[in-house]
């Protein structure tokens, strides 16, 4: 955002510099532009970058609850080793890669096809859109608590069939320190895969109809032409549905806390979990920042590789 | 619709106002439970009697959630007036830096020192030789809760000590009633283990490693034992057990359909709501072991500074409320436990409580938990440990061991 901001900035001043040498006219709506992009660029700068440097600058120091900055508070990478040696941070970075990797493949697999069984002219379509889209509305603690209820084996899915006369029937991810993220991994798809369907069927019907008639005309079957000539059409919508799942993925905690509590155990703690926790409760901010730093760094490679790919692109175009 | 927008904007302004006057003093606690409900309400009621001032209840569910909202409230200049914390350290740098409310001129014209008791209720609230806090209650965490039925219906008799839980635990299993109740919350589970570690470790050990942080007892067998006891724990829980709050686990020991939970003295509230009977319906095992010991935990309210002198004065008054000896008894009567100072009418007190009274007049037999000894921090990270033996049959006793002795080794 800030990268973004600061570079439409640099792009207006060096316009006018650069037609003329001398005096240049000073437009109006030069002035009114920048005036606009003001609390914008304030915002990014003074939230994203001062808050993150200050977040990272606590890391080094032993911070308690206050924010402490003497010179007998910086403790170096201390809080680094110490996190990294953390049997609970350790298993929380592991539930985000396996519940990340899980539910965003899930939710985009189930929600291409939910897309393309909307694409079929089907009678009804808006009051399925909504339905499906209804999760998405709802907070995600609502949704862990519902499916937390669901999955309890004292009054949910497994005391239901056992009820039915199925006594061995056995079914409650929850309990089971082994099994519990399959459940979160199930609350997270329910909760994502109504936008996702959205966004992808918005993706397919902006594909143009041309494309379908060549596709009937040279007997491309349906399924075929779904997969291998839309989807790679829809790219734009593809990386705006994968990019929300990977924001909901980086930041789940409500869910967490309504569902599991990072329990049984540790076994579904997350990252998130783990920071809110330090920085409030457990008192230990500059613990606290130190997970949140380690939190940020995919980030950071994920949108170091996109600007990489975007000026690889940009360069070929211009060679071109 | 503009017009229904204005009165609406017209009639929260108003409420607004109203709510917020000069001498509310708004109340961050976490006593949610029916029986906690009953001894809140004391307090306010008493409260709103002493005359303009209000009791505004801000009740958050959780411990670990109030404390947070304290906390960030505190710090982001938006305090409550009061603000509930356990016996501990959990409120240490609120006072360091001098957030709170100076108690020390009430504490000193009504002579807290000389009737609060024990004495170390009260340190927990002195830094730097002021008062910030005051204790209203006193918990201990060393109780088993014992189903009288469910034993006997197994054929086997009620057991002294863990030990002999353990070993008769297959029969009770055997008759189809949960052996050991618990509910997988982190905090539960930390508390439980800190009770099996005291069992094993008694009153000389818990204070070499808490205290004075020794790391040769802190490695040594006792520890092992009671890691050990804590695994085969384990294997008479029930799979419902994921996420139970207490009080639903205790539940399961009031119908019979467990035999024994470890949990503080604060369970007995709930056996006396069910209208159980002592010594009949289920029985109270201090320790749980022949020669017990017992904590005393409990909790104690602290005043962030206010700008505002007339909250200050009520928040002075509300303090002075919480001490008075008809308040303690009326207050801890409903809590289910014991009042901080020994002028109190305890004619209500039931046979549990007064086992826990006769153990706490030998100073012997009466411990600092760890959370005196150890900050947030540290008992977090124990806490994350015994949550994470609990789930993880694989963590091996010496390992679980080793990482206890790092924690103590770095413990502030």
């Amino acid at each position: 955002m800030a990268q973004l901001a600061t570079a439409k900035e640099d792009g207006a001043a060096a316009r006018p510099a650069a037609g003329s040498s001398g005096r240049k006219p000073f437009r109006l709506s030069t002035l009114m532009s920048i005036v606009g992009t003001m609390p914008m660029i304030a915002t990014a700068v003074g939230v994203f970058f001062i808050c993150i440097i200050y977040s990272f600058v606590l890391s080094f120091t032993n911070s308690r609850i206050f924010p402490a900055f003497g010179a007998d508070n910086f403790v170096g990478t201390d809080q680094y080793a110490r996190l990294w040696s953390t049997g609970r941070w350790l298993v929380s970075v592991n539930n985000i890669w396996f519940f990340g990797l899980l539910s965003i493949v899930a939710n985009m697999t189930a929600g291409y096809l939910l897309a393309v069984f909307m694409d079929q002219r089907i009678k009804q379509e808006d009051l399925f859109r909504s339905i499906f889209l209804y999760p998405f509305a709802m907070s995600l603690v609502i949704t862990g608590l519902v499916w937390r209820w669901i999955l309890d084996p004292n009054y949910g899915i497994q005391a239901t069939v056992r009820g039915w006369g199925f006594e061995d029937f056995a079914f409650a991810p929850l309990v089971n320190s082994g099994t519990a993220i399959y459940g979160l991994v199930v609350a997270g798809i329910w909760n994502g895969v109504g936008v996702t369907m959205a966004i992808m069927l918005a993706g397919l019907r902006g594909v143009d109809g041309e494309i379908w008639k060549a596709a009937k005309i040279d007997g491309i079957p349906t399924w075929k032409t779904y997969l291998f000539i839309v989807l790679p059409m829809m790219k734009g919508a593809l990386l705006t549905a994968f990019i929300l799942q990977c924001v909901g993925v980086v930041r789940v905690y409500d869910l967490i806390v309504a569902m599991t509590q990072g329990g049984p155990g540790i076994s579904t703690q997350m990252p998130a979990v783990f920071v809110i926790q330090h920085i409030t409760d457990r008192s230990n901010v500059g613990l606290g920042m130190a997970a949140a730093t380690m939190m940020l760094l995919p980030v950071i490679v994920l949108l170091g590789l996109q600007v990489f790919v975007q000026w690889r692109a940009n360069r070929v175009k211009e060679n071109a | 619709m503009k017009k229904f927008a204005v009165v609406a904007a017209m009639a929260t302004a108003l409420l607004g106002s109203t709510a917020v006057n000069a001498a509310d003093v708004e109340v961050i606690h976490w006593w949610t439970s029916g029986g906690e409900q009953a001894a809140v309400s004391v307090f306010a009621r008493e409260f709103d009697a002493l005359g303009e001032d209000k009791w505004v209840d801000t009740a958050i569910a959780g411990g670990e959630n109030a404390r947070s909202a304290t906390l960030q409230r505190t710090l982001g200049g938006d305090p409550p007036g009061a603000a509930q914390f356990n016996i501990s350290r959990q409120f240490e740098e609120l006072a360091e830096g001098g957030l709170l409310l100076d108690l020390t001129p009430l504490a000193e014209s009504e002579g807290w020192r000389d009737f609060i008791r024990p004495a170390a209720i009260l340190d927990v609230c002195e830094f730097e030789g002021a008062i910030y806090c005051v204790p209203v209650n006193i918990h201990s965490w060393q109780w088993a809760w014992a189903s009288v039925p469910a034993f006997e219906k197994a054929g086997v008799p009620l057991p002294k000590n863990l030990d002999e839980f353990i070993a008769s635990a297959p029969k009770l299993q055997e008759a189809g009633i949960i052996p050991f109740a618990i509910g997988g919350e982190a905090w539960q589970i930390g508390g439980a283990m800190g009770v099996v570690m005291l069992s094993q470790l008694g009153k000389a050990g818990h204070e070499a490693i808490y205290k004075d942080r020794n790391l040769e007892v802190a490695a040594g067998p006792e520890v092992a034992n009671a890691i050990t006891i804590f695994k085969s724990l384990k294997t008479f829980t029930d799979e419902g057990s994921a996420n139970r709050t207490w009080n639903d686990t205790t539940n399961l020991v009031i119908q019979d359909q467990a035999a024994l939970q470890i949990m503080g003295d604060w369970a007995r509230g709930e056996f006396a709501v069910a209208g159980e009977q002592p010594g009949v319906d289920y029985a109270c095992i201090a320790g749980p072991a022949e020669n017990p010991y017992l904590d005393t935990g409990g909790d104690i309210f602290l005043f962030p500074k206010q700008d505002d002198p007339a909250v200050e004065a009520a928040q002075l008054k509300m303090a002075s409320m919480m001490v008075n000896p008809q308040v303690q008894a009326l207050f801890n009567n409903a809590k289910g436990s014991l009042p901080v100072r020994d002028d109190v009418d305890m004619s209500l007190a039931d046979d549990c409580m007064k086992a826990g009274l006769e153990i706490l007049k030998n100073p012997d037999s009466v411990i600092q938990g760890a959370s005196i000894y150890l900050n947030q921090d540290a008992i977090g990270q124990t806490e994350d440990l015994w949550a994470e033996l609990w789930s993880n049959p694989d963590l091996s006793v010496e390992e679980a061991q080793q990482r206890f002795v790092d924690i103590i080794a770095s413990a502030d």
